[in-house]
């Protein structure tokens, strides 16, 4: 399959931004829960600022730039700050362990840091520390600034004059199989050519009011951020605690009118069965969007029944891509339907080649290795050449990227996703390796041996079971161990169930025997 | 009140803790705070306290000043029955 040539509608993200800001300045660009709202105008002259003091501060184009913030217009005017510096975004999980924090932080070496004056704990990871939050005892100084102190001093707005697409756009960090979180580098065009690709399927206008609900660590937060801002829609921002409650979420959707509510089918399947959607009022929301894992077909079934009008689609591609395969799902969903819908055809801008273990395409309907090629796909993993060059293949003169996802062809309905060969797994849309886990538990001071191994169930998605090898009588509690998985990783990767054995079973070659573990859990 | 944090006891430890010893699960033990229950976790337990006690809980009261504990949880719920 072939993508057609593609030509860029900017060269840097932020084009989007300033030709909105001239073209609606007073419109709203984006709104916070407790009804704040910054217009285009206002939102380009902060980022400008912001900009321009990140420069006084010695940050560079090509330089990175953290952030570690609720969801928030200020976040967003952060984001574009640092943008229009010429620097690229770091953003990571604000509620996150502070040792991953620190972590991908210091992993990617940012010149300056954005951070929530909750966590002070973080603040020698960057030269240059800027406040927000609650907390206004902090005084600045000659590396620690407040937000409001940066916007009413920063000298001059200024956005970088030297720019190319390739120029570094952010850095989203995923988990990594040995342990230590690894850094996608996505570029202007990687991300421009989807949104480019989004324009022209969810034909937006500045009429349009998105929904905001994935961290901006995570890369649904691309088309929430940048397609509305490229058409002069609104972006609604929602924070953690509101995102993660359904029955607020369903009067949030009703009370902004979202015409686009785009986020993972776990908090889909939450707003289906918890919402308790038939309160309010829905008849402005046209597009359903839904990306990050497998939905249950059960739970779609029903969010469909509660709102039957809108159009849905499943969105699928991995962060290295942003999306690159679509489906448009026609509902209502039949009752006798129990197989996961097709992750579809290639995106406009993107082509598909499903290779067999030797590298041989395969005939259509057969099982493969799912490669993906095209604009949008990642330049590599930061400060990682190894990792990043066995990612990738070189044919047909494209340079294609393995996504590690098992597929066939359906058909005419496109793609199905058939699983993994590898040890990744996904939950509430989060990429999880199971070895990232086990790394995690071996620093335990009682525990001899880990492995972690994951089950599907198609009722309640992905199940997370750690084997602990671990002498009878310096055993620790399961809630002690918990409590230590809550310490050192993210919420989504601590293990469901923890199983306590004298010893792990080992293969003949002395490895520990995943598929006997895996066989346990089944019986 | 003896009888609810019972139940509820019983329900966290089947659903989030299989395996765990019951004593080791105290009525002043974290919940949210400590990892036990995550956000959907806290909707189960939610659930699970409005069928089996026929309350309504509001979103904002399902954070962690009434659901970080037994304790806690056992007491909202006897002050929501109490208002019924």
């Amino acid at each position: 399959m072939r993508r057609r040539e593609d030509t860029l509608s900017a060269v840097h993200l932020t084009d989007y931004l300033a030709a909105s800001a001239a073209r609606f300045p007073e419109r709203v660009a984006a709104s916070d829960p407790d009804g704040t709202t910054l217009t285009y105008k206002e939102l380009n002259e902060r980022a400008g600022r912001i900009a321009g003091f990140l420069a006084e501060q010695g940050v560079c184009a090509g330089d990175r730039v953290g952030l570690s913030l609720p969801k928030s217009t200020a976040a967003l005017t952060t984001v574009f700050g640092i943008m229009k510096s010429g620097a690229a975004y770091v953003p990571v999980d604000w509620t996150g362990p502070a040792e991953r924090i620190r972590t991908i932080l210091k992993d990617c070496q940012v010149r300056a840091l954005f951070l929530d004056s909750s966590r002070p704990e973080l603040a020698d990871i960057a030269e240059t520390v800027i406040w927000l939050g609650k907390d206004k005892s902090i005084n600045s100084s000659s590396s620690s600034f407040t937000w409001d102190f940066v916007l009413e001093h920063s000298s001059r707005a200024m956005e970088v004059a030297e720019r190319q697409p390739d120029d570094l756009a952010y850095i989203l960090y995923t988990s990594g199989s040995t342990g230590i979180p690894k850094g996608v580098m996505l570029t202007h065009r990687n991300a421009i050519s989807y949104v480019d690709w989004c324009s022209s399927v969810f034909a937006p206008s500045e009429n349009d009011r998105f929904s905001s609900h994935a961290p901006f660590h995570f890369d649904l937060s691309i088309l929430d951020i940048y397609v509305p801002i490229k058409h002069g829609a609104s972006v609604h921002l929602i924070p953690d605690d509101l995102g993660k409650s359904p029955k607020d979420l369903a009067r949030f959707i009703s009370a902004r009118q979202l015409t686009v509510w785009y986020s993972t089918p776990a908090i889909q399947s939450l707003l289906a069965e918890f919402g308790n959607l038939d309160r309010f009022d829905y008849s402005q929301l046209r597009l359903v969007l839904f990306a990050g894992e497998v939905f249950p077909v059960k739970q779609l079934r029903r969010l469909a029944a509660s709102w039957p009008h809108p159009a849905y689609y499943n969105l699928y591609g991995p962060t290295e891509t942003n999306v690159c395969t679509f489906a448009r799902i026609a509902t209502p969903v039949p009752q006798e339907r129990t197989e996961p819908y097709p992750i579809g055809w290639p995106c406009s801008h993107c082509a598909a080649l499903v290779v067999d273990s030797d590298g041989f395409p395969v005939p259509a309907g057969e099982e493969g290795l799912l490669y993906i090629s095209g604009p949008s796909v990642f330049s590599g993993y930061w400060n990682r050449p190894q990792e990043s060059a066995a990612v990738f293949l070189d044919r047909d003169g494209r340079r294609w990227y393995n996504t590690g996802d098992v597929v066939k062809q359906d058909g005419h309905n496109g793609f199905v996703y058939v699983g993994r060969r590898d040890r990744m797994v996904k939950r509430r849309g989060y990429r999880i390796e199971l070895d990232e886990i086990e790394r995690c538990l071996y620093r335990h001071p009682e525990i001899k041996g880990a492995a972690v191994v994951s089950m599907s169930n198609p009722e309640s998605g992905i199940r997370i079971v750690s084997y602990l090898a671990s002498p009878q009588n310096s055993r620790p509690s399961i809630i002690e161990m918990k409590n230590f998985c809550n310490e050192h990783l993210p919420s989504y990767m601590n293990p469901d169930v923890f199983v306590f054995v004298d010893s792990l079973p080992r293969t003949s070659t002395n490895k520990v025997d995943y598929q006997g573990l895996i066989r346990q859990l089944s019986h | 009140m003896d009888n609810i944090k019972e139940e509820i006891r019983q329900y966290i430890l089947s659903e989030f803790l299989p395996g765990e010893t019951p004593a080791n699960l105290q009525d002043d033990t974290l919940l949210r705070t400590s990892g036990v229950l995550d956000s959907v976790g806290t909707l189960r337990v939610v659930s699970f306290v409005e069928e089996r006690y026929g309350i309504e809980v509001e979103a904002h009261e399902a954070g962690v000043e009434n659901f970080d504990s037994i304790a806690a949880i056992a007491a909202f719920v006897q002050s929501k029955k109490a208002l019924a």
